[in-house]
């Protein structure tokens, strides 16, 4: 029998390894895997590579593994939320790199690292220092940048119903980057609202299919 | 007449006015998301955002709040009837394969060519960039909402750019709080001033040199 249902967060990210990649699931507040992020603040992982849109708010979830210097380097679309200032403060202590994408171009990394494509080229960053190193090309008339996708150990993200197989749905704007970091790490680990019985999530609303998704835990415990 | 700036929520009433029956449109932070107060309600317009949302309507009301349903400046907000949810890639699909009509952002400077500067000032160690370089290559039109000078009076419509690029040559009109510029190939046209300005109070106030239309008109605001 299939079932990836996990007992306890803690045992979810129990296995995570120092130097890690690890994408965090989220767009400011919405669609974060919050119960997962504190386990793996207790679990202790170190060297990590976050991908993440955001910094973190406050000194909670990701802000306070940079806080506690978990995370080395974060490749990330938009830091500098005002309650993002623990990532500041990190940063000018040369504490944390930061590689900055463009939010789309993170996206579409991100896509294309579950995908099994290694590289795309875009005309986003074209004459921005985003473009910096990167090999430049033009189609039909397009200047554009070549960029490499994203493919990580672990993605910790946020749903709101999954059945055993890890068939997920997700609620409005927290799908966000959930569905495409489901696909891109070696291990998704899901946080839900609620577990249903296999067969009740409509098989045509259905958004990341099972195959995507290894370890489910509900928040609040089973 | 005293020659006085638009406010603002001016600035916001006049775009909206160009925002066309139909159109798929998506506002940036500042004036930008300011517009959508002012489109008429003859006039179905859908607003996209960023984080996936296809039909995104007003700021939720108190109680009315769902944290996982927000704007992209992270506010809570509601979704019309008709509206959709999709992923990040496939909402970047919307923005960066010019399916989005019309796309209206601030900005810190635009160049003659129509390059944008507005995600990070000069000098500065750190910046966001969010959807920003994305969204000015990929929509079908880009309209940048802005004051026409900075703070201290210097040229915001400038020859060449000196803040960090966010796209090139992408720009296609310009609303200030003193005029409305198009970007053409020809240079900058200046088409409407705001009342009781003249082309030459607006030339005074910018770098980069404007032709002014044979159609100039005052804003109707």
């Amino acid at each position: 029998m299939i079932n990836k249902i996990v007992n306890s967060v803690d045992d979810a990210v129990k296995d995570i390894t120092d130097g890690s990649t690890i994408l965090f699931g989220g767009f400011g507040g919405a669609g974060v895997a919050n119960e997962l992020i504190s386990a793996l603040s207790r679990q202790g992982a170190k060297n990590i590579t976050a991908v993440s849109n955001n910094c973190g708010y406050y000194e909670k979830g990701l802000a306070k593994l940079i806080m506690d210097d978990r995370i080395s380097k974060i490749i990330c679309s938009f830091p500098l939320m005002k309650e993002s200032y623990i990532f500041k403060e990190k940063y000018k202590e040369g504490k944390i790199e930061l590689e900055l994408v463009p939010q789309g171009t993170l996206a579409e990394r991100i896509r294309a690292g579950g995908a099994g494509i290694e590289g795309f080229y875009t005309p986003t960053g074209v004459g921005t220092e985003i473009a910096a190193g990167k090999e430049e090309r033009e189609f039909d008339g397009t200047p554009c940048v070549l960029e490499k996708a994203i493919k990580a150990d672990v993605a910790l993200i946020k749903a709101k119903k999954a059945d055993r197989w890890g068939n997920l749905i997700y609620n409005k704007s927290g799908r966000n980057f959930n569905p495409i970091m489901a696909t891109a790490a070696k291990i998704t680990i899901v946080e839900v609202d609620e577990i249903v019985e296999l067969g009740e999530l409509d098989p045509e609303t259905i958004v990341t299919p099972g195959i995507f998704v290894h370890r489910i835990v509900k928040k609040g415990g089973l | 007449m005293e020659k006085t700036l638009l406010t603002r929520e001016q600035v916001a009433e006049r775009i909206a006015q160009d925002l066309h029956d139909g159109a798929i449109v998506n506002l940036g932070i500042g004036i930008p998301v300011l517009v959508s107060n002012y489109v008429s309600n003859d006039a179905e317009i859908i607003y996209q955002s960023e984080q996936g949302v296809l039909g995104m309507g007003s700021v939720a009301k108190p109680g009315e709040e769902d944290p996982d349903l927000v704007n992209a400046s992270k506010q809570p907000v509601t979704l019309v009837p008709g509206g959709s949810f999709c992923h990040h890639a496939d909402s970047f699909a919307m923005l960066r394969g010019r399916h989005i009509d019309i796309a209206v952002m601030g900005g810190m400077q635009v160049s003659e060519k129509g390059d944008l500067a507005n995600w990070k000032v000069k000098g500065a160690e750190l910046g966001s960039i969010g959807g920003a370089m994305d969204i000015a290559l990929g929509s079908r039109k880009l309209f940048i909402a802005m004051t026409h000078t900075s703070k201290d009076g210097g040229f915001k419509i400038v020859k060449e750019l000196d803040y960090p690029v966010t796209a090139l040559r992408c720009v296609d009109r310009i609303y200030t709080d003193m005029a409305i510029i198009d970007v053409t190939s020809e240079g900058l046209v200046l088409k409407e001033v705001a009342p009781g300005l003249n082309a030459e109070d607006v030339q005074k106030v910018t770098e980069a040199r404007l032709i002014v239309s044979n159609e100039l008109k005052e804003m109707s605001i």
